[in-house]
């Protein structure tokens, strides 16, 4: 028996939206809907949903923080056993040309010494692979892998509209 | 940011009703739970059950609550959803906070972190 995959059209999902957190919120529902076809086990949807707004909204909130006009270019493809994707913006160079390490942070502090940022990249880390960043043409251009469930999709999908 | 709040057994219960706590609106969360720890009693409770997805932003802006609440008071949470129970647990941030189920085992047998 052949494993159904997306149909052609629909093997990647590619979208270009302005950078900011409502639009990054309207970003995560189509790709949402993209990946419906699927059928995504929860725990791999909360893996995807959590590494895509962290790496959207830093983005936003880091990239593009002097310029309000800003747009993120996403791409997603989907591949056997995962999905892999690849984001480009035209804002500032990450510090040192370099992504943060994303340690886990010690909590063995005081309760008024806790960290209240940072967790982003560690969470990144942690749940996504092969992540690797790159500068050029003054674009930044991040990509990484998230693996996912064999889940088997129904051999009579519709074709996506 | 919608907030639901009821004092009950020494306790302030404080739910979130709002499906995500995210970069678009942890300023938003923060402001309203400063509110909503005015005078509240040395107990206060985050009902999150209905946040079906919490990013760092979220979870920044929990912990800066509890700070906010100081040492005398302490901020506990309850109903953790999925996903919501991964980004605490993947940052060790649910061995700072006690999490309940529901806010009514909170109530009902409320535990004290060493």
């Amino acid at each position: 028996m052949s494993i159904p995959k997306h149909p052609p059209s629909a093997q990647h999902h590619h979208a270009i939206f302005p950078a900011t957190t409502d639009d990054v919120r309207v970003s995560l529902d189509q790709v949402f809907r993209w990946l419906e076809p699927l059928a995504l086990p929860a725990e791999d949807a909360g893996t995807i949903e959590l590494v895509l707004a962290e790496v959207l909204n830093n983005i936003v909130e880091h990239a593009y923080r002097h310029r309000a006009d800003g747009k993120i270019d996403l791409t997603i493809f989907h591949k056997a056993g995962g999905l892999d994707f690849r984001v480009r913006d035209e804002g500032c160079a990450m510090p040192d040309g370099q992504l943060p390490q994303g340690k886990r942070m010690s909590l063995d502090l005081d309760l008024n010494s806790l960290p209240e940022g940072g967790f982003g990249w560690f969470l990144i880390r942690d749940l996504a692979q092969n992540v690797t960043y790159c500068r050029e043409d003054a674009k930044n251009c991040l990509s990484f892998r998230i693996p996912v469930g064999s889940a088997a999709l129904p051999s009579d999908q519709p074709a996506e509209s | 940011m919608k907030l639901e709040i009821e004092d009950r057994d020494g306790a302030r219960l404080v739910a979130v009703k709002e499906d995500r706590i995210d970069a678009a609106v942890a300023i938003r969360f923060k402001d309203s739970m400063a509110e909503a720890a005015m005078d509240a009693p040395s107990r206060v409770i985050l009902d999150l059950s209905q946040v079906a997805f919490l990013d760092s932003s979220g979870l920044g802006a929990v912990v800066a609550t509890m700070k906010l609440l100081g040492s005398e008071r302490k901020l506990e949470l309850a109903g953790l959803t999925p996903t919501v129970e991964k980004v605490f647990r993947l940052t060790r941030m649910d061995s700072i906070f006690t999490i309940y189920p529901t806010p009514d085992d909170a109530l009902e047998s409320p535990r004290y972190i060493s």
